[in-house]
């Protein structure tokens, strides 16, 4: 009897749980995606109400005056930046540490294990242990608190993505480099950090997407400032605070604003993350 | 003649797997040894024991003698970098560096010598003429390297090395990625380098061998069978291994 027909119950019944897990993941897809939906058409459109030129030009307000965001864009972005700034160098020498030289040696296993731990450490216990560190000492708030804090959530992605893309470049390029009688150091700055160029990038854009959100390190780093402060010795204003200030506040124009940042740091992140998905997406 | 690199004795041991067995070998300078046999007979590790570039992996011991030049490179006062300078080496798949097709030529050179920029482009040029690629690569010398043909590619990594005017230059399989075209170019261009070079090729094509090289050694199971002048290895070998091996009974 032939057995390569279309009415074979073994096929039809195959053929059959195909359908069915191919729907379920369709379910499972939609289902996530109606909540990511959900999100973005609730902060687009509160967001983009509470926005204009306002929100660029003016200082957070009191209650019922008019005002915007400039303090707390301005912060935001001084944070960040420095906190990349120091975060960055550490991170990507931790990387190549761990991807070029310590290889399996005990210290970079025990590197790698406290990076990891680090990777997936609460922020707010980032925060506390700053504010211990720093603010404590110092006796006051300020935006480099606030900055060392982010630069704490910099360091274990930019590790982790630095080693990852450096042992991702193959031995043979290394050996070629070797045989041309290439000191070690020369080897990892012209050659394997060359080709894992826009693989470190990417991660720096990452910890700079994964910072710029993060609100409880500078609850009790940087704190808030209603004014407009360049001092980065002093508390500053910064985008995700005001947010939590503002919607936890009873009054409409505040809300107002508080969407309006909260569409600004959105944005901000995907915009970075495009352009992570643009630098790692292979070349030709 | 006068051996450029010399073995003695030497034996090589992948962990608990002795690799090489015993070889006693004379590398004439100025000539093309090729280094034939089956997989897994030993001929590449022996080559990049040339160089020494087992030491870049843990767990491999070599004991016994390489002479280059009379000098023993297997001690640990040896220099591995001006070693590998001296000793040059072209690989089985193209490596080109992540920079522009100048760059890669100049960045052996510019470890070890300090030119102007005009002696600098005089050198790329000759190098590039030795590998056969100038006239395909003079106008776009400032493009990546990445963006030539495989083909090209290899011919660009054997312009690297000879910009570096290493004494020795090691081939392992250097055209097994190639198509026979690249390969042809290759070939001729081994000929070429054996005036200025001592070179050492592995290749798993024995007409390869019998075409560019002066001597050949036979290697099967970590031991050296035979190595003797090229004419007479593939038309009267000494040995019956040799022969079932280059007849195509065995291998």
């Amino acid at each position: 009897m032939p057995v390569h027909t279309p009415d074979n119950p073994i096929y039809l019944r195959r053929r059959w749980l195909s359908r069915f897990h191919l729907s379920m993941a369709w379910c499972t897809m939609a289902f996530g995606l109606f909540w990511l939906g959900w999100i973005f058409f609730t902060l687009f459109s509160e967001g983009f109400n509470g926005i204009g030129s306002h929100v660029f030009r003016l200082d957070t307000p009191p209650p019922g005056m008019e005002g915007g965001l400039r303090n707390a864009i301005l912060g935001s972005l001084m944070i960040t930046v420095f906190g990349l700034l120091v975060g960055t160098p550490v991170g990507v020498l931790c990387g190549i540490y761990l991807a070029e030289f310590g290889q399996k040696s005990w210290l970079a296993g025990a590197t790698r294990f406290m990076n990891d731990i680090l990777l997936s450490a609460p922020s707010i216990v980032i925060g506390l242990f700053i504010y211990e560190l720093v603010v404590v000492r110092q006796g006051h708030f300020s935006g480099w608190a606030g900055s060392l804090a982010l630069s704490l959530l910099v360091i274990p992605v930019v590790v982790r993505t630095t080693e990852n893309m450096l042992k991702l470049v193959p031995n043979s390029l290394r050996e070629a480099a070797y045989a041309l009688g290439t000191p070690k150091w020369k080897l990892v700055m012209m050659v394997t950090l060359r080709a894992a160029k826009a693989g470190v990038l990417t991660g720096i854009l990452l910890a700079f997407a994964r910072i710029s959100g993060e609100t409880a390190p500078l609850l009790f780093t940087a704190m808030n400032n209603n004014f407009f402060s360049t001092n980065m010795n002093q508390p500053i204003a910064n985008l995700p605070n005001v947010i939590y200030q503002f919607a936890m506040s009873p009054y409409q124009d505040w809300h107002q604003l508080a969407w309006a940042a909260a569409l600004l740091i959105t944005l901000t992140v995907l915009a970075a993350n495009i352009a992570a998905r643009y630098l790692s997406k292979p070349k030709h | 003649m006068q051996s450029k690199i010399a073995v003695r004795q030497f034996n090589f041991h992948y962990g608990s797997f002795h690799a090489l067995k015993n070889i006693n070998l004379d590398i004439p300078a100025h000539q093309v040894t090729a280094f034939i046999g089956p997989s897994g007979c030993g001929k590449s590790t022996l080559l990049r024991s040339f160089n020494r570039m087992y030491d870049l992996y843990p767990g491999m011991k070599a004991e016994g003698e390489l002479l280059l030049d009379g000098k023993n490179i297997l001690g640990n006062d040896v220099d591995l970098n001006l070693l590998r300078a001296k000793v040059g080496m072209v690989f089985q798949k193209p490596t080109p560096f992540p920079m522009s097709i100048y760059d890669n030529v100049t960045f052996g050179v510019k470890l070890y010598e300090k030119l102007s920029k005009s002696e600098m482009d005089d050198r790329v040029e000759w190098a590039l003429k030795k590998a056969a690629l100038w006239n395909e690569v003079k106008d776009k010398l400032k493009q990546s390297g990445n963006s030539l043909s495989g083909g090209q590619q290899q011919r660009l990594c054997i312009a690297r090395a000879v910009a570096a005017k290493p004494e020795v230059v090691l081939l392992d399989e250097p055209t097994s990625a190639l198509d026979p075209i690249s390969t042809a170019h290759i070939e001729e261009l081994i000929s070429e380098l054996k005036k200025d070079y001592t070179i050492a090729i592995v290749t798993h094509n024995m007409q390869q061998a019998a075409r560019v090289s002066d001597f050949t050694a036979y290697m099967y199971l970590g031991e050296l069978i035979e190595v003797g002048d090229t004419k007479q290895i593939f038309t009267k070998p000494g040995r019956k291994e040799t022969e079932d091996y280059i007849t195509g009974k065995f291998g």
